[in-house]
């Protein structure tokens, strides 16, 4: 019974993962096909712009998921860091180079430098999405044995590993177009705005078909996950095409101009129904192809309560802070330090604080109550 | 036959993979402490220099905390993506270790993953928000940064620990099967190793801050916006000195306790006995010490306050449960200890110029000694994990689980290796180039960054960014 929660956990933690750092990995894509110096400033600077302030805290998800895997499941953890450590050293490499080259790019003022640094940006974005989505591909048809000693190379180079990770990458991309018109809706940036919804719908329609593609792919290859996927799974599955297809609906009709953060919500619900119409599907086998379930491969009762707990101490401390984040975001009022940059991008009237949402506002004003409680008492104390 | 054959084989292959594992697993670490270090305590000092500039309305100091939090942001993002690395590298390298001991070692790790989320969460608000949060708000949106980099630290340190004491688990049939988490992270190391790498991190971003504007003065930048950098930096990790010099006594006393070889490796003490002197330097090669200072009985006298006390030799356990290369050890434990003591030098130099003419020291040799106190605080950090660790071979887990037993049987290492070893090289080389391209500009008074791909910024910057 614990055992099924910490799956969950891990599940949850995985799919918070895909939906906010996957995004981060996406502006990657739209960074490398902007085009040009000047043909891809705007857009550029508002992948920038909107990653800058979250993806580290995104990329914590990654970190977690590590954690809790190896924590709860150690013996498949370590076959699967075994097996597939190839893919997962390039997906490393990705995660190193996009975050160096990110953080570099905007301190180095030389426009070739920019260009070489934004490239490594670029470029790694893709490598990541994508290796992980050989290595999930090639979990869930079953390529991982319990007891590996070696790497290797056909564990993850089946076609079913390779369509997963196109899948991974190209639902990245989804996401961050999606989130992108938001972003853009919300700079009131008409160009901007059906810049990225062109890119979401494009996007949206080739996740979709490699989706299905690799739906196809695994009924001839893989009828036990096929039929799970179509069996059990079937309604995460049917959720994850109505979400698909509302997005690029409401972006064509365009509904999501009004509707901005209901499209995020049903785009990241999409991917989310994905990830757990996966987790569902082999469910409770955590290491298809083998006899390692949720319960056998288990740790200790004691350590899985404590992931328990672990958890719920992320959602109350954690949540809360996530919260702040975004919705400081939201009202962009987090901008980085150089005052001439922002300007230079910004529409004339934005260049003057907008009005803040009440939840911004909240924020703010629990922050400034804090100092003003602290500097009362201090100063109670003083006398 | 054919089976010892395979076990042999698959034996020998251990052997191969283990040297390039560790040679990863200490390349990856050596880096990503340094920027560990800036994360834990940085974001103090700089909270320190915006405090004293809201406090005295104190322009220069806001000026060195707007700045500084602009290095913060390259720093943090490569201690991001670096420590990442190492987590990667838990199961990649030693899957053997997960497999046996992930249950136990988790927990802590999943309180650091909490205190991590904090720490990237408000240095986000605390980087991008000084344009658009009222001062004091501002300010405290990043006491929860430099809270959760100690709590982050101390639950990092906690499995680093657990591995040199390990305890809080019950294990039957080769499986764990029950764990007692708040034994794991309070475990019997967890004491000493805490508070010593917690201070270490302070007093190596403390004494960095410091050395860069030490350098400066050096080249003639005399003005009060270097001094005052250079006191926001000294000053807090020159008050730790003495506070780290006492710690790591009583760690090494804990070792010699806790861990008898590692110590004797530390200390060069061959054969169990009394009266063992203390060396410092010397290189020791087939029972002979070169090139070292004896002091007689000194050994003794710092591990029981007495010369006659008993001190644990390598030669309790057999050769091959003795750490490789004592000489290695014990030349950075001495490195470690000289370093300490020489930047506690440094610190007692200043307090005297202080309480004298109530200025820092005009000396040259003073602001030589700050601005190589920097390098020599991350110096003796290093020295002091090179101790830790290679002192702790050959176990991984002290004397339940080898390090060969750990590493994974996968012949890939010597790629990922190489490769960590160019991709590194170069990672630092661009962090330090990207540094300098900062204080360049910095020290133009010009403007701040571009927008990517964009034309250069047609306004200067305002006052405040000027150099004062």
């Amino acid at each position: 019974m614990t055992s099924d929660a910490v799956g969950g956990i891990l599940l949850a933690s995985i799919t918070l993962y895909a939906v906010l750092g996957g995004a981060d990995f996406g502006g990657g894509l739209w960074d490398l096909l902007a085009g040009g110096d000047r043909r891809g400033r705007a857009p550029r600077a508002l992948i920038d712009e909107s990653i800058t302030p979250v993806w580290e805290a995104n990329h914590v998800w990654l970190v977690f998921d590590l954690v809790i895997f190896w924590t709860a499941f150690p013996h498949a953890f370590a076959a699967v860091m075994t097996v597939v450590a190839l893919p997962l050293w390039l997906a490393l490499a990705g995660i190193v180079l996009r975050g160096a080259g990110f953080a570099f790019r905007k301190e180095v003022s030389g426009l070739g430098a920019q260009r070489a640094l934004g490239a490594i940006f670029a470029f790694s974005s893709l490598l990541t999405p994508f290796f992980m989505g050989t290595v999930i591909g090639a979990i869930a048809t079953g390529q991982v044995p319990a007891d590996a000693s070696h790497a290797s190379l056909a564990a993850w180079t089946s076609a079913t590993s390779l369509l997963t990770g196109f899948v991974f990458t190209g639902a990245c991309g989804y996401l961050a177009a999606v989130y992108l018109v938001g972003e853009a809706a919300r700079r009131e940036d008409g160009r901007l705005q059906a810049y990225f919804t062109r890119r979401a719908q494009v996007a949206g329609i080739v996740t979709g078909a490699l989706s299905l593609a690799t739906l196809a792919e695994l009924h001839s290859s893989n009828t036990v996950l096929f039929n799970r996927l179509t069996g059990r799974a079937l309604p995460l599955v049917i959720i994850a095409g109505v979400c698909g297809i509302a997005v690029v609906v409401l972006l064509t009709t365009g509904l999501a101009a009004r509707r901005r953060s209901g499209v995020r919500v049903i785009a990241a619900l999409g991917v989310a129904a994905v990830i757990w119409g996966w987790g569902v599907a082999q469910y409770p086998v955590l290491l298809p192809g083998t006899d390692v379930t949720l319960s056998n491969a288990g740790a200790p009762d004691s350590t899985q309560t404590a992931i328990v707990v672990l958890f719920v101490a992320a959602a109350v401390i954690v949540g809360p802070s996530f919260a702040l984040l975004f919705s400081l975001q939201g009202r962009r009022l987090l901008h980085a330090d150089d005052a001439d940059a922002v300007l230079a991008t910004a529409p004339p009237h934005q260049t003057q604080p907008p009005a803040a949402s009440p939840a911004a506002r909240a924020a703010v004003l629990a922050l400034v109550v804090v100092d003003a409680l602290v500097r009362a008492r201090a100063r109670r104390r003083g006398r | 036959m054919r089976l010892t054959d395979v076990v042999a084989a698959a034996g020998a292959r251990a052997g191969a993979q283990v040297v390039p594992a560790r040679a990863q697993m200490a390349t990856t670490l050596g880096f990503h402490i340094i920027l560990a270090s800036l994360g834990i305590a940085l974001p103090t000092i700089v909270l320190l220099a915006e405090f004293i500039g809201l406090r005295r309305r104190d322009e220069v100091a806001m000026t060195l905390a707007r700045r500084w939090s602009q290095a913060m942001g390259v720093l943090v993002a490569v201690g991001a993506v670096t420590g990442t690395v190492l987590s990667f590298e838990m199961g990649l390298l030693w899957p053997g270790l997960m497999r046996q001991y992930g249950a136990v070692l988790g927990f802590p790790f999943g309180v650091e993953g909490i205190f991590f989320f904090l720490e990237a969460i408000f240095t986000a608000i605390y980087l991008y928000g000084w344009r658009r949060l009222p001062g004091w708000a501002h300010w405290w949106t990043g006491v929860p940064i430099a809270l959760s980099g100690i709590f982050g630290a101390m639950s990092v340190i906690a499995v680093n620990s657990w591995m040199n004491q390990p305890g809080g688990f019950t294990q039957s049939g080769g499986r764990i099967t029950s764990v007692d988490v708040w034994q794991v992270y309070f475990n019997h190391a967890a004491i000493y190793e805490m508070p010593h790498m917690i201070l270490a991190a302070y007093m190596v971003s403390g004494f960095t801050v410091a050395g860069v504007y030490a350098a400066g003065i050096l080249r003639g930048r005399r003005d009060r916006y270097h001094y005052t950098g250079f006191a926001l930096g000294f000053v807090p990790a020159a008050v730790l000195t003495p506070f780290q010099i006492f710690v790591g006594d009583t760690a090494a006393r804990a070792i010699a306790h806790d861990q008898p070889v590692k110590f004797a490796a530390m200390e060069y003490v061959a054969q169990t006995s009394r009266h063992v002197p203390e060396w410092l330097a010397g290189v020791y090669v087939n029972g002979h010490v070169y090139a070292g200072l004896k002091i007689p009985d000194m050994d003794s006298l710092l591990v029981g306050f007495g010369p006659g006390t008993q001190v644990t030799g390598w030669d309790s356990v057999p050769p091959a449960d003795r750490p490789p290369v004592v000489w290695l050890i014990h030349l950075c434990f001495d490195a470690m200890v000289g370093l300490g003591f020489l930047l506690l030098l440094a610190g007692l130099w200043a307090l005297y110029a202080w309480w004298r003419h109530r200025r820092l020291p005009s000396q040259r040799l003073f602001w030589l000694l700050g601005a190589v106190s920097g390098l020599a605080a991350i110096v003796a950090m290093e020295c002091g994990w090179v101790v830790t660790e290679v002192g702790r071979q050959p176990w991984v887990v002290y004397q339940l689980l080898t390090t060969a037993d750990a590493a994974t049987t996968d012949g890939g290492v010597i790629a990922s290796l190489t490769f960590v070893i160019v991709l590194y090289a170069v990672l630092g080389v661009a962090t330090i180039a990207i540094l300098r391209i900062l204080a360049r500009r910095w020290r133009r008074g010009a403007g701040e960054p571009d927008v990517p791909y964009g034309p250069p910024a047609l306004q200067e910057q305002s006052a405040g960014g000027a150099e004062l």
